[in-house]
């Protein structure tokens, strides 16, 4: 697997995540990397809406945005409206998926991007919710991205940002969160969801390779394991090709040279590098 | 717990109406027009993150050194660190703030925060676009389904509100009216009526909410161009009560269409910020806005604004 970066594995097996015909809410960075890949491979009609008042935005390979809000962003876009409007269509129900990333996550799937320590006295203040919160809120099918580590896969965030399932069971409707549910929570060692009832983080698959105590080691808190756990695909030459096209632009795809097929070929076979 | 609003702010609000504004030349420059801004004010800052930041206004704002301002905006990005370090905030509102995403956090930002020497008050996204736009339909707040259930919400000490008709409990959201809206335009004529081009961010209604309007904008052009194509007209000449032109008025930050952000300025600002902190910051401020900002923009020189501009080509319809 030496080949593949733990961003792309993250990034493809997520991709795989989203349907065709969709409308998904994409944060930033992976999360919306992984909507270019499924859109160039498995879901040409994916519509990638952005929060800068972005909609149905195709990105220029090599050319992508580290901002929603920026003409890198808006590339191909179909429609260009304010970012209030981009969330009321959140709201009022349009997105299929919404796909966010995660500083801290917890075994309910609160997200914490304001504060490591408290309010009061805080280690780090971190920059906060941006759209995360409103995207958690609103979006029909919530997907989360993010590496497997035990400082972010915690028992409780240190501040609910964006609220999963809050204290699990029907908190998040007694909140008031009446719609939306938190689908998939893929990292680069397993794809994870969450136990219907208690709405605790289960293991449902690992990544090529991860073993169950690996992923378990990696997680700050008891996980659940699901009836089955299967292993996931490992990407494809065209998934690797398509990812860092993408990233690095027609060149990089150009470049695809002979031995990196091969390489992204050992991969497809598992085999050791 | 911060109170959400301060007292005055929750006070005058509900009295606040606003006043359609005459149709003469608003024409006057950024020095003139943050004469405006009075210590003690909440700005708040069209545009979003690095995306047509009125930059020439906050440069302008910055050197006259006014103190105890709250600033809001959508999502800061730098200007924010600028305004601390000079020691004008007391309080930030936003949803976010960084420099940007390949910069990390931002390192003054988290001095002052962590410090507790000024209050960020952190509210969602759409929070902060329904509070402008509250503010922009004369309403004391707007119902909404987000926030629920978070500690954004408690730390606000946001209230919920029980609907009518249905019996659904939902979030209410505040109205924010800003003292003052700086905003930055590609068009304006000088009676005020103010056309962008692509995403409006939060600007309108930003705008709308507040008690006075300023605008900067790439060209000022006359009335009959303005009329020529009226449905890019975002604001009218009666909501605003200053225009400025200011040509790359938004630099180092983009402008849709126009010019893209001058991201080897941000490495320079964001390297010089984590190694100095708000030492950096203060010096920004007193090399670049305080020498004015046509002398920033002949700094950055011509070459370099052209590439900027030939981003923006590559990237935008013609």
């Amino acid at each position: 697997m030496s080949d593949v970066t733990a961003e792309e594995l993250m990034a493809i097996t997520a991709s795989r995540l989203l349907a065709d015909h969709k409308v998904v809410f994409a944060g930033v960075g992976m999360p919306l990397l992984a909507s270019a890949v499924a859109r160039h491979r498995h879901a040409p009609h994916l519509t990638i809406v952005l929060e800068g008042g972005i909609i149905g935005t195709t990105l220029l390979p090599g050319k992508l945005p580290i901002s929603t809000n920026e003409m890198r962003a808006a590339y191909g876009a179909q429609m260009l409206t304010d970012i209030t409007d981009i969330f009321l269509y959140a709201q009022r129900g349009y997105f299929d998926y919404g796909f966010l990333g995660a500083a801290q996550v917890d075994m309910y799937g609160n997200i914490n991007t304001s504060v490591i320590g408290t309010m009061e006295r805080p280690k780090v203040r971190l920059p906060g919710s941006g759209g995360a919160n409103d995207i958690i809120s609103l979006c029909n099918e919530v997907l989360i991205v993010t590496q497997h580590e035990p400082r972010r896969f915690v028992e409780r965030v240190d501040f609910i940002t964006s609220p999963g399932y809050l204290s699990g069971g029907d908190s998040r409707a007694r909140a008031g969160l009446l719609t939306g549910r938190l689908g998939a929570v893929v990292t680069d060692l397993a794809l994870l969801d969450f136990e219907p009832a208690s709405r605790r983080m289960r293991l449902r698959a690992l990544q090529p390779g991860v073993t169950v105590s690996q992923v378990r080691a990696q997680t700050g808190f008891e996980l659940l394991l699901g009836d089955e756990i299967t292993e996931l695909a490992p990407p494809t030459p065209e998934e690797i090709v398509i990812y860092r096209e993408l990233r690095d632009g027609p060149a990089a795809g150009q470049a695809v040279t002979a031995d990196r097929i091969a390489a992204a070929d050992r991969v497809a076979a598992a085999e050791p590098a | 717990m911060e109170q959400v609003l301060p007292r005055t702010d929750r006070e005058r609000r509900t009295t606040d109406r606003a006043t359609g504004r005459p149709s003469v030349d608003k024409r006057i420059t950024a020095e003139e027009a943050v004469q405006l801004i009075h210590d003690g004010d909440h700005v708040a800052i069209g545009g979003t993150l690095y995306s047509r930041t009125p930059m020439a206004l906050v440069f302008a704002l910055l050197k006259s050194r006014r103190r105890h301002l709250t600033v809001s905006r959508p999502l800061a990005c730098y200007e924010i660190e600028l305004f601390l370090s000079t020691g004008a905030l007391d309080r930030i509102v936003s949803s976010w703030v960084g420099i940007g995403l390949p910069w990390g956090l931002a390192p003054i930002f988290r001095h002052y925060v962590e410090r507790g020497e000024v209050a960020y008050d952190e509210w969602s996204h759409l929070a902060m676009g329904l509070r402008y736009k509250a503010g922009a339909m004369g309403v004391p707040f707007l119902p909404t389904l987000t926030m629920l259930g978070s500690d954004l919400a408690t730390r606000l000490d946001l209230q919920t509100v029980t609907c009518p008709y249905t019996g659904e409990r939902l979030a209410a959201v505040p109205a924010l009216n800003p003292d003052v809206a700086l905003i930055h335009a590609h068009r304006a004529d000088m009676l005020g009526n103010v056309q962008v081009d692509g995403y409006q961010h939060m600007d309108v209604d930003m705008a709308r909410a507040a008690r006075t309007v300023i605008v900067s904008a790439e060209q000022i052009v006359s009335p009959d161009e303005i009329a020529e194509r009226p449905d890019r007209t975002m604001l009218p000449h009666f909501a605003v009560d200053a225009v400025v032109a200011a040509p790359y008025g938004a630099y180092p930050h983009e402008c849709y269409g126009r010019y893209g952000p001058d991201l080897r300025h941000f490495d320079a600002y964001a390297a010089a910020a984590k190694q100095d902190g708000p030492a950096a910051g203060l010096r920004y401020v007193q090399e670049n806005a305080d020498a004015g900002f046509a002398d920033f923009l002949k700094t950055a020189g011509l070459d370099r604004l052209a590439a900027l501009a030939a981003d923006a080509e590559e990237l935008t319809p013609r």
